[in-house]
């Protein structure tokens, strides 16, 4: 590296792999952990001041699902009492009574629930239970009555593309601030189920046109922030905004990563919090180094104009599609294996039209994938 | 459906921050920061002036009327900058009117 590294601005804690929901797109690893691997509640706590210290500004409280952690409302006390602006990423599943309204009590800021479908058949289907859809709108409820903002999360595939209307009633009817229509991410879990999430080309289409228009029409009433779908784009997405740049994430167990899937890049190794201290693996362990900035990159992106914007675009998906994570991301049309992601997109549609032998999903458990695919 | 509606900013607006909206100093970057659900603004001098005096009792008019005071400007210009970055936020739900 030529220069030391910025501080970080966010950081992602994934609390626990423990979820009541399965659903097939997950972006945990497929080797989940179980609970006996979860950071107590003070390390996580040694951790959350670390994160503040170094310039961590955000932090969002993910899992799995957070609220599974008894000890969320002290969690967020702690981030709180730092000024850390704190988010919970929740499936609003199984939360008890009362806890919602503690966790606002404790400082909570924000809110950030997922639907899986805009309706209860599509949303119980894709999580894989029962009852998930009256259960989040209760959520949703509270939280407003508890006064927190509110964001809806719709991970977008095939299965409910055609949705997309619906959710945008669903979040202005819930009274959000905000709407992520969030194409699905091939990585882990997403990228095991690919050709049966993977959208058709038209819908696609259909959608992004609506979302545009949505957003249009609802200036300063709803924000709606789009996550393309990036087999179908030009360019790829700025992953992480950059690698180690200005954000990172926790696992339960501590490994400090920059971004979900990095854990799939075979070549990199990473630490654990406790046995380094944070700012340390922030700024010189080999894994955060190896793709920050623009030193590490080949042709096109080396020279490319869109360096700076997109970074490279994602380390995982170049590993997963090119077999070397320092490959420009194929999403890219500059890729010079930018087609392969236009013939997997066929491929998926073949496939999909397969009748399937017993589940549709490989659904997202623990145990069910011990080697990763 | 939708109980809302975009709000305009007048002379007559009262604009505050929302609850998932904060100014806050870091400490780290020496820098004010204005925190929201996703992201993060670094606001320069001027911009920051203008979100502090967004507090839920003053009215545009009077904001304006400050900020020419302040900084020795005409009002004129003062109103069409101030009006325009309001607006601005007000649409990205930063700031409430």
């Amino acid at each position: 590296m030529s220069e030391p590294p910025l501080p970080p601005i966010g950081m992602l804690a994934e609390l626990t792999h423990r979820c009541p929901l399965q659903c097939p797109y997950c972006s945990n690893p497929l080797e989940l952990l179980k609970a006996n691997r979860e950071l107590d509640t003070q390390s996580w706590l040694d951790l959350f001041s670390q994160a503040a210290d170094l310039g961590v500004l955000q932090v969002h409280l993910s899992g799995g699902e957070p609220t599974l952690r008894r000890d969320l409302e002290q969690l967020i006390a702690g981030l709180s009492a730092r000024g850390v602006y704190t988010n919970l990423i929740t499936a609003g599943v199984g939360i008890a009574d009362g806890r919602i309204e503690a966790f606002a009590e404790a400082g909570l800021d924000h809110l950030q629930l997922s639907f899986q479908g805009a309706r209860p058949a599509t949303t119980e289907r894709i999580g894989n239970h029962r009852g998930s859809h009256e259960k989040k709108l209760e959520t949703a409820r509270r939280a407003r009555a508890a006064g927190l903002p509110l964001t809806i999360n719709a991970p977008i595939h095939r299965h409910n593309i055609e949705e997309v209307p619906e959710f945008i009633d669903l979040a202005l009817s819930l009274d959000a601030e905000r709407l992520e229509i969030a194409n699905v991410q091939y990585a882990g879990w997403a990228l095991t189920n690919r050709d049966q999430l993977m959208p058709e080309r038209a819908a696609v289409d259909r959608h992004a046109e609506i979302v545009a228009a949505a957003r249009e029409r609802l200036t300063g009433i709803m924000n709606i922030d789009f996550v393309t779908p990036d087999y179908f784009a030009i360019y790829p997405k700025p992953c992480m905004g950059g690698w180690a740049r200005d954000a990172f994430m926790v696992t339960p167990d501590g490994t400090v990563l920059p971004c979900h899937a990095a854990q799939t890049i075979p070549s990199l190794s990473f630490e654990r919090f406790g046995p380094r201290s944070l700012a340390a693996i922030w700024t010189v362990s080999p894994a955060f180094n190896a793709f920050r900035g623009t030193d590490w990159m080949q042709e096109p992106c080396r020279n490319c104009e869109r360096r700076e914007i997109d970074w490279g675009g994602c380390r995982c998906q170049a590993m997963a599609i090119a077999g070397d994570a320092a490959a420009t991301d194929p999403a890219c049309a500059k890729s010079p294996i930018h087609a392969r992601m236009a013939m997997l997109i066929d491929e998926a549609q073949r496939a999909a039209t397969v009748p399937s032998k017993d589940e549709l999903f490989v659904y997202r458990r623990i145990g069910v994938v011990t080697e990763p695919a | 459906m939708a109980l809302r509606g975009r709000a305009m900013v007048s002379p007559q607006s009262v604009p505050s921050l929302p609850k998932h909206v904060r100014i806050q100093y870091d400490p780290v970057r020496q820098a004010f920061a204005v925190l929201s659900p996703e992201k993060v603004f670094w606001p320069n001098d001027i911009s920051l002036d203008i979100l502090r005096r967004c507090d839920g009792r003053s009215t545009v008019g009077h904001i304006i009327a400050g900020l020419a005071a302040d900084y020795d400007a005409e009002q004129e210009a003062v109103a069409a900058d101030v009006i325009a970055f309001l607006q601005e936020w007000s649409d990205k739900l930063l700031v409430k009117l």
